[in-house]
């Protein structure tokens, strides 16, 4: 559909391709206790300060990521551990953050 | 160099900024340096506080040293990345450029801190790179080669172990060498790549430690084990607050009734007695009993938030608050609150989202501050009996807590409404993003320095703000003096007896006499001088027990049951409090701000007061 945001026509063909590939999935589907590695960060507008920040916690592709708990209520917010450091991300946040089906493991 | 004004001579003062993530253990660094000699106010025209402290190293040399926020890069998104961004580059106004940035990092965490490093080494200052939690590192097996690290990143590299006695030693034997050269690095394109390339050069992982972090966690964030564990800490925490600070509250109290006597039998009949006996130590003497009580407060939310678990609470509570349209950010402001509100909403700073900010620091003051607790206390034992409910509880203890779970139920339904109004506003992105620190075991140094400056806090305002209204109080109540053949009390023919009979016009529909009235005028300082201030008005001049015993029976005796229950109604929500309504104002930066909250609170009390005092009236 061009036109729509023809500014960005790679950005926009880009992400759709992304969230639609069966060797990526959304961090948010990662079960418990999995870890995988990170394939990319997907920013929800242009500039998105939420997946800015992500990559400056150290969200960024080729890290492994872990799910260490989700939170009792509704299984939110999730707790991950990247590198040494935890986080806990709700599910908008951890949507954003795309990882590589192949990767999972431990789960 | 350029800094040729501050050239290597003993007397110059080089100023210092310590610069670094959250969590890196920068504040236990700069207790370490400076001890208690440390000036905490805030940077001009924003809330972001400034801590500066300074010392001398053996050299002779003198240093300042400001503790900047901790931050996790400087792309000024908030504030505090403003100020750590201004301050660094001399950009700020009022603030000189560091002659030294000393950059803090975790040596437990480098992957993340090292990257902030980068970005604080590109603004080529002069800079020191201090690996703190050195210990911590070295038993979680790994080995950092610092000469390595020093000639890759280009700075200086020491080691420090903050929480240890001489563990700022080697940063202080490097900054008394002169000052470092600023770093000749060309910034790197990627900060991530050129981390994990400094990484692979100077520090080895042993991958076999298992996490005890892991195991810890694996039981605090359980979803049934971490609720329960939580519930268990918040009960402790209360207990603690109200059994273990009794016997030192009944030692303040025995000492001012003490310096009442001695007042008293040492002074002859009249004024000057009175201002002291009844104004100064009745009216500030019956504020700072309740010391105690905020000190273990404060002592529990310091330990838990060095210890790590403040955080783990915000993360189980998270999904629930977001539901009553707050955060899980939002409890930890909400729980210095049940000590005092302006603490708590100084500390909604570190939530990020501004509408969150917002609607935490406009229900922070419905928790029960621990100046309510007087009213509660002398309103509960004059009016319900102290008898066994159900064998384990007792009424009077049930009535107490009703009235903390009345205000914490009144903002969650303030918290929801605010959230229906903003929706329609426009909401937009709501990011958590927490992080999870390490658990660490609290240091009691720190503990110490935090508590200290909390006392002091308090302790000035009773010795200020408190005192003086209790003296203006007593001066008031006093004077004018009866005229000659007066059948009333003395106290109807003052300044005091005029105003509350004035105010019972507008009080009178829920049922509040013109004693309460005149209470209620000081008590928008500080709520619990309405107290005190019953006490004077009931032309008492006794001190601390005596004076609440007599008090509570003359209430007891001439008030109805309709009328305590109004005024317990009034205090859940208490919107008289000058302190709190300022540090909304200077938080918000808002005067519409402060008078909503004022107004909306008054609103609320008079309300409910209104139904309680009315269908009481109708029971009885």
């Amino acid at each position: 559909m061009p036109g729509v945001s023809g500014l960005l026509p790679d950005f926009e063909t880009r992400m759709a391709s992304m969230t639609r590939s069966p060797l990526l999935m959304s961090l948010r589907d990662l079960p418990q206790r999995a870890s995988a590695r990170i394939a990319a960060i997907v920013p929800h507008a242009m500039p998105d300060a939420v997946a800015q920040r992500l990559e400056e916690l150290g969200f960024v592709p080729g890290e492994t990521i872990r799910v260490v708990a989700r939170g009792p209520f509704g299984r939110e917010p999730i707790a991950v551990q990247v590198g040494f450091t935890r986080f806990a991300l709700r599910r908008a946040e951890a949507e954003r953050v795309m990882i590589d089906s192949a990767s999972v493991s431990g789960a | 160099m350029s800094a040729a004004g501050l050239s290597d001579t003993a007397d110059a003062v080089r100023h210092l900024a310590l610069v670094g993530n959250p969590n890196c253990g920068k504040t236990a660094l700069f207790n370490r340096l400076t001890g208690s000699r440390q000036k905490v106010a805030n940077y001009t025209g924003v809330t972001v506080e400034r801590k500066e402290g300074r010392f001398v190293a053996p050299s002779g040399r003198h240093f300042r040293i400001l503790d900047l926020p901790g931050t996790y890069s400087l792309q000024a998104k908030s504030p505090d990345e403003e100020v750590t961004r201004a301050v660094c580059l001399g950009e700020l106004a009022g603030e000189p450029l560091p002659d030294v940035l000393v950059a803090v990092v975790s040596a437990t965490n480098l992957r993340l801190h090292l990257r902030f490093a980068l970005e604080l080494r590109a603004l080529g200052r002069p800079m020191v790179l201090v690996l703190n939690m050195m210990d911590e590192a070295r038993r979680l097996g790994m080995r950092i080669d610092r000469e390595r690290l020093a000639r890759e990143f280009g700075v200086p590299v020491v080691e420090a172990v903050a929480v240890e006695k001489d563990g700022a030693r080697a940063l202080v034997a490097l900054l008394d060498q002169g000052l470092p050269a600023a770093p000749a690095v060309a910034a790197p394109a990627d900060l991530h790549a050129e981390t994990t390339r400094l990484l692979a050069e100077a520090v080895v992982f042993d991958e076999s430690v298992t996490h005890r972090d892991e195991r810890i966690d694996a039981v605090l964030l359980h979803p049934v084990a971490g609720p329960l564990i939580l519930a268990a800490v918040l009960f402790l925490m209360f207990q603690a607050v109200f059994s273990w600070a009794a016997p030192l509250m009944d030692g303040i109290k025995e000492g001012m009734a003490w310096l009442a006597g001695q007042v008293n039998a040492g002074l002859p009949e009249g004024p000057l007695r009175g201002l002291l006996a009844d104004g100064v130590i009745a009216g500030a003497g019956s504020v700072l009993v309740f010391l105690p009580q905020i000190l273990i407060l404060f002592l529990f939310i310091l330990a838990l938030e060095e210890s790590g678990y403040l955080p783990r609470a915000a993360f189980l509570l998270d999904r629930l608050m977001v539901g009553a349209g707050l955060s899980g950010r939002s409890f930890i402001p909400l729980l210095s609150s049940f000590a005092c509100a302006v603490p708590g909403i100084m500390a909604t700073r570190s939530i990020q989202h501004p509408r969150d900010r917002l609607v935490t620091i406009l229900v922070a003051p419905l928790m029960t501050c621990s100046a309510r607790l007087p009213v509660y206390a002398l309103l509960i034992g004059a009016f319900v009996p102290d008898r066994p409910v159900a064998g384990l509880f007792n009424l009077q203890g049930i009535v107490m807590f009703g009235l903390y779970a009345a205000g914490i139920v009144s903002a969650v339904i303030v918290a929801m409404v605010m959230k229906r109004l903003g929706r329609r506003a426009g909401a937009g992105d709501h990011p958590l993003l927490l992080e999870l620190p390490a658990y660490r075991m609290p240091n009691p140094r720190d503990l110490a320095i935090g508590l200290l400056e909390r006392a002091r806090i308090f302790v000035r305002r009773v010795g200020t703000v408190i005192m003086a209204l209790s003296v203006l109080l007593w001066g008031l109540a006093s004077f004018p003096g009866p005229p000659e053949g007066a059948t009333r009390a003395a106290i109807e023919y003052s300044v005091a007896g005029m105003l509350g009979h004035a105010l019972e016009v507008v009080f009178a529909p829920i049922g509040f006499n013109w004693q309460i009235c005149i209470a209620l005028v000081p008590g928008m300082a500080a709520r619990e001088v309405a107290v005190g201030a019953l006490a004077t008005v009931y032309a008492l001049s006794d001190t601390g027990d005596g004076a609440a015993e007599q008090l509570a029976g003359l209430i007891g005796a001439q008030w109805g049951l309709p009328t305590a229950l109004s005024l317990l109604a009034w205090y859940i929500f208490a919107p008289q409090c000058i302190s709190t309504l300022a540090v909304i104002r200077r938080e918000t930066n808002s005067v519409r701000t402060m008078w909503l909250s004022a107004a909306y609170l008054t609103a609320l009390a008079y309300g409910s007061a209104f139904i309680t005092f009315h269908l009481a009236r109708a029971l009885t």
